[in-house]
């Protein structure tokens, strides 16, 4: 008896999804993510607002754990399970899904010329021929300061590296505040907030990043060592204790108010603003003489791809090409400050530290981070090796010169660059 | 001597014996024996254009002969060694001491001692490793408080942020967090030890710290041997405490990188590194050949000298 009501039960609830493919006039997309911290973005605002203008399309949002998300996606592709549309991870990641066939060429989207050449870089095969994820958003590098602080003191905003360290000099002999709140007990804050911070304007941006691709520049160059030099002057401004301080204990020496300055990423800005109660600003990585043209880290992080074995390809190029609109800009900036469009058209924000950041745009030149492009690929690893150089650096156990030849000589181990 | 040709009594074979093993060893080779031979077969491999080919042992020679791949090698498998040295001059003197107390019979609350001590190794490696990064944290920690309410405060260091001290600190982590096995082990040996013996030598004379020395140390070396080899495997083998206190960078400057660590960063890959199960599975190998030559070192070369003592 039971086990024929339970045969029954499966039946019938196998029947409402039978039902739905036969009544499809709706066309139903699925969205595979990693940012289930954005579910309700999704559900509340993106997604209504694109059913609203696109009636006979429903879309659902499927994200997974970050943690899990590669090897889950992976494992639904090949089994030819995954949703329509696939959130894509910067770089090789990607490259590699679009190389093995999963992710459809999307070079031809309507929607496309709105990003330019370094927004679409991080989803382009290396020759830039293809381009596979519509860029969604990126994240933006340089300094959010403790505003009350700086008033107190009489500092202005810092627009030079002299005026940089005559500011940490004057909090440090101030005493109040300690003067940058970071440590180098994760590593990747030395790298990530450090040395990818600052570098862009050592190493001209793009140009640099570009030459050191193609081999004309190497990490021995002075460019390159410079901002090694520049961290290495940064150990005296730190807490005490840094070299065990993780990026938790910075975020709250900061927020705290016990820290004035706080070398950053855009992503911090929704929670510094819940957990601040001072006012915040933003200053970009300071030039070297007044006048310099500035260049900053645009990092690009997040983009969506079309599954190439997607039943309802059509529709989902109908979205794609919404999500690549000034519209889904504006609501996604808006909702998630500091995850900026990548969009060409300029949107506009309501957080005021998030205007602040994606203000450098109009005045300085964008880059990526250097050694996510390709450098990554062999062993040893340039990403992780900066991580450990940058932390040496500011450690004070490794001098500028011998970590960057150390990195050249781990990147020439492997990597041969095209002549 | 003539032999003696006895009528061959033929037995019938024992089928019970078999019956009886088969659930654990079906299991044991399931979970233990199929996947080992399968990493030392996965060594033997590498992935080229997305196809695995047959390399020999080109991995092992990249391990060792390469002179990136054998400094990380040398420099986990020393700070592997340093973990296990510290484990055996702090951990297991400590154990045996803290055994020889507790098995005073004038040790009032020996019960509370004994579960407060033991209660750490039962704690997870992740509570274990964030508690410490807290107390010993310089900016919120209660290490430097103390330090300062007895004057010392001189002494703190960020110990788990210098590269000479993290290792040495992570290391007496693990002792505070395990002492309470070889200090469970012993006190079992130590009760085993029948009441005559120790009569026996309370009437030649023989009594307190000479007593622990001349007849309560001899009989449990045997142990003492089990919970070093035991400690072995187990420092050879560790992973989680580096891993949820330093991260898979075993960072500073790979100060803190033991096999286990280096085995995790090569198989799964890590941030941008992409994983290579092939050079993962080869250093798998080394950990077991490693563990494989010490416990064998042990068995032949220790255990059969000792002298066992029946009562």
């Amino acid at each position: 008896m039971n086990g024929r009501i339970g045969f029954a039960l499966l039946v019938a609830s196998s029947m409402p999804g039978a039902i739905g493919i036969a009544a499809a006039q709706d066309k139903t997309l699925t969205i595979e993510s990693w940012r289930n911290d954005d579910l309700a973005i999704w559900q509340e605002k993106l997604i209504p607002a694109f059913e609203k203008a696109n009636p006979g399309i429903k879309v659902t949002f499927a994200p997974s754990a970050p943690t899990e998300y590669n090897a889950a996606l992976n494992a639904k592709l090949d089994a030819g399970a995954a949703g329509d549309l696939i959130t894509c991870r910067p770089f090789d990641a990607s490259l590699e899904l679009f190389n093995k066939g999963h992710l459809a060429d999307l070079s031809s989207l309507p929607g496309m010329e709105n990003f330019s050449d370094v927004a679409k870089s991080a989803w382009q095969t290396d020759d830039g021929k293809a381009t596979f994820c519509v860029p969604m958003a990126s994240v933006i590098h340089g300094f959010i300061y403790n505003a009350d602080a700086f008033q107190q003191l009489g500092i202005t905003v810092p627009a030079t590296e002299e005026e940089f360290f005559a500011a940490l000099e004057k909090i440090k002999a101030d005493g109040t505040y300690i003067p940058m709140a970071m440590g180098t007990k994760d590593l990747w804050e030395a790298a990530t907030m450090g040395y990818q911070n600052i570098g862009p304007n050592y190493w001209k941006g793009e140009e640099g990043r570009l030459a050191l691709l193609k081999g004309e520049q190497k990490l021995t160059d002075p460019q390159w060592v410079e901002p090694f030099a520049t961290l290495a002057k940064w150990k005296d401004y730190l807490g005490e204790g840094f070299e065990a301080q993780a990026y938790p204990d910075s975020q709250n020496l900061f927020t705290l108010g016990r820290a004035a300055i706080y070398p950053a990423g855009s992503w911090e800005i929704s929670v510094f603003n819940t957990q601040a109660q001072f006012k915040m600003g933003a200053f970009p990585p300071p030039v070297k003489a007044a006048g310099d043209t500035c260049y900053i880290s645009d990092h690009t992080d997040i983009a969506i791809g079309l599954n190439a074995k997607s039943a309802n390809a059509d529709a989902a190029k109908t979205f794609l090409t919404w999500v690549a609109s000034p519209e889904f800009a504006t609501i996604y900036a808006n909702a998630l400050p500091g995850f900026f469009s990548l969009s060409s058209t300029p949107v506009t924000m309501e957080d005021p530290l998030a205007q602040e950041f994606v203000s450098w745009r109009g005045k300085c030149q964008p880059t990526i981070r250097s050694t996510y492009q390709i450098l990554s690929r062999g062993t040893p690893n340039l990403e992780n090796e900066t991580w450990v150089a940058s932390a040496n650096v500011i450690n004070g156990t490794e001098t500028p010169e011998a970590a960057a030849k150390r990195l050249q000589d781990g990147l020439d181990s492997w990597y041969k660059p095209a002549k | 001597m003539a032999t003696i040709d006895e009528p061959r009594t033929r037995r019938p074979f024992r089928w019970h014996i078999a019956v009886f093993l088969a659930p654990a060893v079906l299991v044991y080779t399931a979970v233990m024996i199929l996947p080992l031979f399968g990493t030392l077969e996965l060594s033997l491999f590498r992935s080229a254009n997305g196809t695995r080919t047959f390399v020999g042992l080109e991995n092992f020679r990249t391990l060792f002969l390469d002179p990136r791949w054998s400094a990380t090698f040398w420099n986990a498998l020393w700070n592997n060694t340093w973990f296990f040295i510290i484990h055996m001059l702090v951990q297991n003197p400590i154990g045996i001491a803290l055994a020889a107390l507790l098995s005073s019979p004038r040790l009032r609350f020996s019960a509370f001692y004994r579960t407060a001590i033991f209660i750490p190794t039962i704690l997870s490696f992740v509570i274990v490793g964030f508690a410490w990064k807290l107390i010993l944290s310089p900016l919120w920690g209660v290490a430097p408080n103390i330090l300062d309410l007895v004057g010392l405060k001189s002494l703190f260091a960020p110990w788990l942020g210098k590269e000479e001290y993290a290792l040495t600190t992570l290391s007496l982590i693990s002792v505070w967090q395990f002492v309470g096995i070889p200090m469970m082990l012993i006190y079992a040996a130590l009760l085993s030890i029948p009441d005559e013996v120790i009569e026996a030598a309370e009437c030649d004379g023989i009594t307190g710290t000479a007593q622990f020395w001349k007849i309560q140390l001899p009989l449990i070396l045997p142990s003492i041997g089990i919970i070093s080899i035991l400690t072995f495997v187990a420092n050879f083998n560790a992973f989680d405490l580096i891993y949820s206190a330093q991260g898979a960078l075993a960072g500073p400057n790979f100060s803190t990188d033991i096999l286990g660590t280096f085995l995790y960063r090569t198989f799964f890959g890590f941030q941008l590194q992409i994983g290579d199960p092939y050079m993962g599975s080869a250093i798998a190998s080394m950990m077991f050949f490693i563990i494989l030559a010490g416990v064998c070192l042990y068995l032949f070369a220790v255990q059969t000298r000792l002298r066992r003592y029946q009562y």
